[in-house]
């Protein structure tokens, strides 16, 4: 039984011009301990279709699935009070900007403490031991001090870790790690992907790495799903796409990157659409394989 | 005066200082920007500047650029040494930099129609009639490859990529000689890096610019790059030709910046595969 499995899922919202279709039909499952990479550019429906799992669209979408499974058990239709239960404890995410998803008005000790009294009941001397364990554990110095700063306090990649205590608090069955790295410099990025890598080891969750960049999929993921424009174009294991790519737009997206640029020019995505600079529709898009 | 062997630009031993405001109580403190930078820079080539957020890259340009003042130190731009004191600078001196920044959003006046953004610069620097005006920003529109019908639209109608294009013309209007470019590509899409850094590399043959490139990301630095100077803590700690730094790094942090670029090869998946097989096999 997989972990995750979504059939199907499309999520729309209404604008002026009509309903707009960010996820079109996509399928995805995760099995226990397994990574999985969804990769695409801005627009491809990535991160909509993960905040659609973790009920996090405004109320405006529409989102349908024709299955919509954790550990087997639906989540599609969850009462509100449900939900709760389950998002931040089983399901947890990390999101992109770390100093925007902290909140500046209390200190990151409150914040994780939130967490561990909600879902587990802890009282406050169980709260505060667990809260120092973490803070050792995603590698934050004098965890105790840290526990009363502020997230103005700390530096980018301080939040992103104390977002990635939060998120582990409760140790989650599956983690969905939402560019977890873009706002965050290179040395930063390669601790904060060995930290969330060396944890998913450790503690055998199953992980969704969204992200756009190829370098991180390569690093990390066991499975990759490729997504443009709502669409899934390709879905394979991480080896299989980098060597043998499917779906016209993988082999674009490698070819785009500078590192395998071929004599002067880069070969652009488009340069595979007939020369049309925005391809009209993902349907023109050939060699899509389910 | 400006005779093809003098380097574009010249850099002797920049310095920025910034000081922070003292509080009550509280003894006044400098923060070391940039530490004594020096570089000289050929026509027709591109230098890259890599760093982590804070090293001082970004004061570079600015300084180059003549925002910010340089606290000590030389600027020699097309053999020419500048007077970087406020109020000493003639427009003519400004006309041959200028910048293009990172954030497409936030550098183009959403009130604004392009044409205007293209326009400006030669409304305030010429006296050129507005027909005139009209006809060059139409041409840059073209080759920066947008059109002519974008001439009357605003910002907010455009994707980022197309945003970038239009903060590019906009720099090129003046028929600058150095073009000081931070971090243009990382707020990009892959498929719309490729497009842009092609454009540069198309416009850099056409105009015979300099470019001197910002980046964090080494992968486009390698593809882009002449030269490389690597700045940690306000300080140029590596600086040669691209081929010296890509093959043999000799300071520690361009050694480390190295290795935790990722690599997006198949023998390095390969590699990590069969370490996690040992790793869940033992």
């Amino acid at each position: 039984m997989a972990l995750l499995q979504i059939d199907n899922l499309t999520v729309e919202f209404e604008t002026s011009t009509g309903w707009f279709r960010a996820v079109d039909g996509v399928s995805i499952s995760v099995e226990k301990a397994e990574v999985l990479a969804i990769v695409g550019e801005s627009g491809s429906g990535k991160s909509v279709s993960m905040l659609a799992v973790m009920g996090l669209l405004p109320w405006t979408a529409k989102i349908t699935a024709d299955r919509m499974l954790f550990e087997g058990k639906d989540i599609q239709n969850l009462s509100p009070a449900e939900r709760r239960k389950l998002i931040g404890k089983d399901i947890a995410m990390i999101f992109q900007e770390p100093v925007a998803s902290l909140n500046p008005c209390f200190t990151v000790g409150f914040q994780i403490e939130e967490v561990l009294r909600i879902h587990l009941g802890l009282d406050k001397k169980a709260r505060r031991a667990r809260a120092i364990e973490l803070f050792k554990l995603v590698g934050l110095p004098n965890p105790e001090e840290r526990l009363n700063a502020f997230p103005h306090q700390m530096s980018g990649g301080q939040c992103q870790r104390v977002m990635i205590a939060i998120a582990i608090a409760c140790d989650p069955k599956l983690l969905i790690a939402d560019e977890p790295t873009t706002a965050l410099d290179v040395t930063i990025q390669k601790q904060i992907l060995d930290l969330i890598m060396d944890l998913q080891a450790r503690t055998g969750m199953g992980l969704i790495m969204i992200t756009h960049d190829m370098g991180v999929v390569a690093e990390t993921a066991d499975r990759v799903v490729v997504q443009y424009k709502g669409r899934k174009m390709e879905e394979a294991d991480v080896l299989s796409l980098f060597e043998n790519p499917k779906s016209n737009y993988t082999k674009a997206l490698l070819a785009a990157l500078p590192e395998n640029a071929t004599g002067d020019r880069l070969t652009t995505v488009s340069a595979f659409f007939d020369g049309n600079p925005e391809p009209a529709s993902s349907a023109e898009i050939s060699g899509v394989t389910a | 005066m400006s005779d093809i062997n003098t380097p574009m630009l010249e850099v002797r031993n920049i310095k920025r200082d910034y000081e922070l405001p003292s509080g009550f109580m509280k003894p006044k403190k400098t923060v070391h920007a940039v530490k004594g930078v020096s570089f000289k820079l050929e026509r027709g080539k591109t230098l890259a500047i890599v760093g982590e957020s804070g090293c001082g890259k970004s004061t570079l340009a600015r300084m180059i650029t003549f925002i910010d003042e340089p606290t000590a130190g030389e600027l020699i731009i097309d053999g020419q040494k500048m007077d970087t004191r406020p109020g000493h600078l003639t427009a003519e001196m400004r006309q041959k930099v200028q910048i293009v920044f990172q954030n497409p959003y936030g550098s183009l006046n959403p009130r604004q129609k392009i044409g205007d953004v293209l326009g400006e610069p030669l409304a305030i620097n010429t006296s050129m009639p507005a027909s005139e005006r009209r006809d060059r920003a139409t041409e840059m529109l073209i080759k920066v490859g947008l059109g002519p019908e974008h001439y009357n639209r605003y910002p907010h109608m455009f994707s980022g990529g197309q945003r970038q294009r239009i903060a590019i013309a906009r720099a090129l209007m003046m028929n600058p000689k150095l073009l000081v470019l931070d971090e243009p590509v990382s707020a990009l899409d892959l498929s719309v890096q490729a497009q842009v850094l092609n454009l540069l590399a198309d416009l850099q043959d056409e105009f015979d610019l300099t470019y001197v490139f910002i980046s964090h990301d080494l992968s486009v630095v390698r593809y882009i790059a002449d030269e490389v100077m690597v700045m940690y803590y306000g300080e140029a700690v590596e600086y040669g030709t691209r081929e010296e730094v890509f093959s043999a790094p000799k300071h520690e942090y361009t050694q480390t910046l190295f290795k935790a670029t990722p690599k997006a090869d198949v023998d390095s998946i390969r590699e990590r595969i069969a370490k996690k097989k040992a790793a869940s096999a033992a």
